[in-house]
């Protein structure tokens, strides 16, 4: 499973980077950067659907 | 309260956000709207239209081709030909000029710019609960004493003014949002908003800039040299003055006045502090203070409703932030809740550019009150008092201070 981000969606929120550190840094504008595209481990998981399920613009979603 | 003597107001049809009774009873009078009629309307200031289900609020934020930003706040005086920058860049612009003035504002309001000022919120918070408590109080007014200070002095620390003009911005947002239009007339010239920014500015024209917000907008140049149009750097700078105080003020009173109320969420606070992250995005929904405006473009339809050209509408997010068909347990406040997509913050292109600001201010407010303040209650829940108009938040929030907690739990 992996991130699936789409940066036209992303207003900055700053959900994703708040609750997921390890999977999403800001830009200097507070725009979100997914660091990791690649699969993910188990225990990223986790971070990664609560990132999803807080976004307000349903900018990320996990591909199955 | 329900008045038995008074014929049961029908808000659906006599809708008006400037009244007490609205501020007083707003969650249920969206929860009944929502249920039955949820295009809500109102003939005072100059008419004004109420959608109050998040699927309808979503898309009006999101569509800036058939809705303007050029008013945001609903009033008799409804701006016209301002687009589109309109009177305070970016929240009263539209595109496309409004990208470039959000992006003038976004490094500042950036997580990393945000960071460098937990360090001063902390001891402003710190400053103002060593005053509170001094002599042993026992009671305190939450609001007045506590939650109305911290944004103005982070606000003015930013802007770079004097931390005691934070009185005069109170003054200004009261008669901008509580009471908007009311006070047209009254006011001498000298004592207004555009007055204090337009002096602010005159006084640092010939100075070197100062690092600061203020500094930094009059010193800015684009890449070919231009500065900003002076009526760009005064209306960015009123929406800076305007858009950052009250609002967190009144995220930071209702979370106290709901901890007030609320043992058990006080108690699974002090317990887990980490749990503080999923409990200020809770409270953040559903206690959000900004309700925005928007003007029609054109004649349009949401759902049966016939919206006319130029009308005002109401953008509820904070009826939204409710809505059982957007969330789970929509009407229950749970404070570890993990799927949260709340419109504290609008949607869109809008969504507020102090988000980060606001959020942190909020977090630093709440855990230093539970620090020195773990256990408090209302005084009286009668002398609570809710803002009127478009910000809602508690204004008068007296509490008294606690030992240790209440043998009876209320939660």
């Amino acid at each position: 499973m992996r991130i699936i981000f789409d940066r036209d969606k992303c207003q900055g929120h700053g959900r994703c980077y708040a609750l997921a550190p390890d999977l999403f840094d800001a830009d200097d504008e507070g725009y979100s950067v997914p660091l990791v595209t690649s699969e993910l481990t188990q225990a990223q998981l986790e971070n990664a659907q609560l990132a999803a399920d807080n976004c307000p613009e349903y900018a990320i979603t996990i591909e199955v | 309260m329900t008045d038995l003597h008074q014929p049961q107001r029908d808000w659906a049809t006599t809708f008006d956000h400037t009244e007490d009774d609205y501020a007083q009873n707003a969650p249920e009078i969206w929860d009944d709207l929502r249920n039955r009629c949820p295009v809500a309307h109102g003939d005072s200031h100059g008419g004004v239209w109420f959608p109050s289900r998040h699927e309808d609020v979503s898309a009006i934020a999101n569509d800036t081709e058939r809705y303007s930003s050029e008013g945001i706040i609903v009033s008799v005086f409804k701006p016209e030909g301002l687009a589109p920058m309109g009177y305070a860049p970016p929240i009263t612009a539209d595109p496309p000029f409004h990208q470039g003035a959000r992006r003038l504002l976004l490094p500042a309001f950036s997580p990393k710019a945000v960071d460098k000022l937990q360090q001063a919120t902390h001891e402003t918070c710190q400053k103002l609960l060593d005053d509170l408590l001094a002599d042993g109080a026992s009671t305190a007014d939450a609001a007045v004493q506590y939650a109305q200070h911290i944004p103005v002095r982070v606000i003015a620390h930013m802007l770079g003014v004097p931390e005691e003009d934070g009185d005069k911005f109170r003054v200004f947002i009261h008669r901008i949002l509580e009471k908007p239009g009311t006070y047209a007339d009254q006011v001498a010239p000298e004592d207004t908003l555009f007055h204090y920014i337009f002096t602010t500015m005159a006084e640092r024209q010939n100075e070197a800039p100062r690092d600061d917000l203020i500094g930094y907008l009059m010193s800015y140049r684009d890449e070919d040299g231009n500065p900003l149009p002076s009526d760009q750097i005064l209306g960015t700078i009123g929406l800076l003055i305007v858009a950052g105080i009250d609002t967190t003020w009144s995220a930071i009173g209702a979370s106290l006045w709901h901890l007030a109320q609320h043992r058990g969420d006080r108690e699974r606070l002090l317990e887990d502090p980490s749990l503080m992250t999923f409990a200020v995005e809770e409270f953040l929904r559903f206690y959000a203070p900004v309700t925005m405006a928007r003007i029609a473009k054109e004649d349009l339809l949401i759902g049966e409703t016939q919206i006319k050209a130029r009308d005002w509408l109401l953008l509820a997010f904070p009826s939204a932030n409710r809505d059982p068909e957007a969330f789970e347990d929509a009407d229950r406040f749970m404070i570890d809740r993990q799927r949260n997509r709340h419109l504290a913050f609008g949607l869109g292109i809008h969504r507020c550019v102090g988000s980060n600001l606001a959020r942190m201010e909020l977090r630093t407010a709440l855990e230093e009150w539970l620090t020195r303040i773990p256990h408090f209650e209302l005084t009286n829940p009668d002398e609570v008092r809710w803002s009127t108009g478009q910000v809602r938040g508690p204004r008068e929030l007296p509490v008294r201070i606690l030992k240790s907690n209440p043998a009876a739990s209320t939660n």
